[in-house]
């Protein structure tokens, strides 16, 4: 489980890339994906030239290729029906090895597979050079609605609590003889999920007590200010910039 | 805090209570008629057996329950809706469980959030964090996350917490709960180098003795006795009506207090 500040994404750094504003570099991913996701599926050449781009960042970020490419494999069950497009899509067909496949099925795969590929790329970057509370602050400074971010902050501050808690269940449970085997044991799981939600959701409101008492009235203070320059902004947004002047380019040829 | 808004809180007690009654929405009466007065400066303790009503007192303290009879002022302050934001800042409480206190993802984030809520920013944020930490000796875990500090530190930093919003009386619950003996001595030293007054809640009486030269007594929802600590835990029929019981060999008359 993802564990607070040192959560498994992340790598330290202290490249141009770690040191940008959390806000510009959320705005800069959302529009190079939207970008990229925009692109005609034709202009094959136009998604090698975002590859590119993200390993040109990469290389400023000092994220090494080994380390990108295995967090992409996070994409493999989401793109796994892609891989079927091709065999089950109906129209014209082509011969490829012998395998019958159909021509808009591996348009569609192709789509899928490049656009999902380059999106996911840039969040793995993202998460690279971007502690999750930086995120969070990001997200606050983006106006995200704040009750979103607070659910998520608590949700960093409690999970580690809670799988602990679902842990010391377990060994109770099996300190005395438990063993789930089947359908049969499910009941004894259910109660515990039940158990563990009652559990949470009393924390949560000797947590909410805390908080109204340090004077909590409904919004979150706001402890760091996270600002961006004018020079921050438009490092960060070189990145989606270059994406529309390819992508321009991909309807026009 | 410089009391800019309040002109009687020189003079007046940190924290006086009277007559206060509570019973519970669901009929169960928890308070009859609590009355006693704390004066700035002091340490008192609170001693009780479950279920003797310390925890609705408590709560009481800072106005997070009300709607029964009697009144509860500090520093001159009546505790009620009209001054709500002011007498939170003023109470400062320790809960027991410090994972429930601290809910911010880094140490430092959650000694800001008090004085963060009163309106503080910037340097003067800063600086009021780092006193609060460095009074309970925490100061180089300002950028850790909570969950990976160990159970006394935690409760030192809970400690902090509400030693950033600079109160005029600390409310502790409980305080040495789940401590093992070095971070009670710690946790000792710390609160008796702060000069705020303090109420401690506790069932740990060698730790009332040790800290506080007063105590209070509630017991079924009323103060039944008030003196120093002492004297209170050497009187065997007291202690005995009000399920008070002193730990296997400890002897309050052998021990000697240094201050």
């Amino acid at each position: 489980m993802g564990a607070g500040h040192a959560h498994r994404l992340y790598r330290r750094g202290d490249s141009p890339v770690h040191a940008l504003p959390p806000h510009t570099k959320l705005a800069a991913v959302f529009a190079f994906v939207l970008v990229v996701v925009s692109t005609p599926r034709e202009a094959m050449w136009a998604f090698g030239v975002y590859a590119l781009l993200l390993a040109v960042v990469a290389h400023h970020a000092r994220v090494p290729a080994g380390f990108l490419l295995k967090r992409l494999l996070i994409e493999v069950p989401f793109v796994a029906f892609a891989v079927l497009m091709p065999f089950v899509a109906e129209g014209e067909r082509v011969e490829v090895l012998g395998l019958s496949l159909s021509v808009s099925g591996l348009w569609g795969a192709w789509n899928v597979l490049a656009k999902g590929t380059l999106g996911v790329a840039a969040s793995v970057l993202l998460a690279a050079t971007t502690e999750l509370r930086e995120l969070l602050l990001g997200l606050q400074r983006l106006k995200l609605p704040p009750l979103l971010v607070q659910i998520a902050s608590f949700m960093i501050r409690y999970g580690d609590l809670i799988t602990d808690e679902m842990r010391r269940m377990r060994i109770a449970r099996e300190s005395r003889g438990f063993e789930a085997r089947g359908v049969r044991h499910w009941g004894v799981l259910a109660k515990s999920a039940g158990a563990l939600f009652i559990r949470s959701y009393e924390r949560g409101e000797r947590v909410h007590l805390a908080m109204v008492s340090r004077g909590y009235a409904g919004a979150m203070p706001v402890i760091d200010e996270v600002a961006a320059s004018r020079a921050q902004w438009s490092h960060a947004l070189a990145l989606p910039a270059a994406a529309l002047v390819v992508c321009l380019l991909g309807w026009m040829l | 805090m410089d009391a800019v808004t309040d002109t009687p809180a020189d003079t007046a007690p940190s924290l006086e209570v009277s007559g206060l009654a509570f019973a519970y929405p669901d009929g169960h009466q928890a308070l009859f008629g609590v009355d006693f007065s704390i004066a700035r400066g002091e340490r008192v303790a609170l001693l009780g057996p479950n279920g003797a009503g310390k925890t609705t007192l408590v709560l009481h303290l800072n106005g997070i329950l009300s709607g029964g009879t009697g009144t509860v002022t500090v520093a001159g302050l009546p505790v009620g809706k009209r001054h709500m934001a002011q007498i939170r800042r003023k109470v400062g409480i320790v809960f027991q469980d410090p994972d429930d206190q601290l809910f911010m993802p880094t140490v430092r984030e959650d000694v800001a959030f008090g004085p963060a809520a009163a309106g503080l920013k910037g340097a003067e944020l800063e600086a009021r964090v780092d006193r609060a930490l460095e009074r309970v000796g925490m100061a180089e875990f300002k950028d850790r996350p909570p969950h990976h500090l160990s159970f006394g530190q935690r409760r030192r930093v809970a400690v902090a917490t509400v030693l950033a919003m600079e109160p005029e009386i600390l409310v502790l619950d409980e305080p040495s709960s789940n401590l093992d003996p070095a971070s009670r001595r710690e946790l000792a030293d710390i609160l008796r180098s702060l000069d705020v007054t303090v109420l401690m809640v506790t069932h740990d009486l060698p730790y009332a003795l040790e800290l506080c030269p007063r105590s209070l007594v509630l017991s079924e929802g009323v103060i039944a006795a008030d003196g120093p600590t002492g004297e209170l835990l050497s009187d065997d029929a007291l202690m005995r009506a009000h399920r008070l019981e002193l730990p296997f060999g400890f002897d309050p008359r052998s021990v000697t207090m240094g201050a």
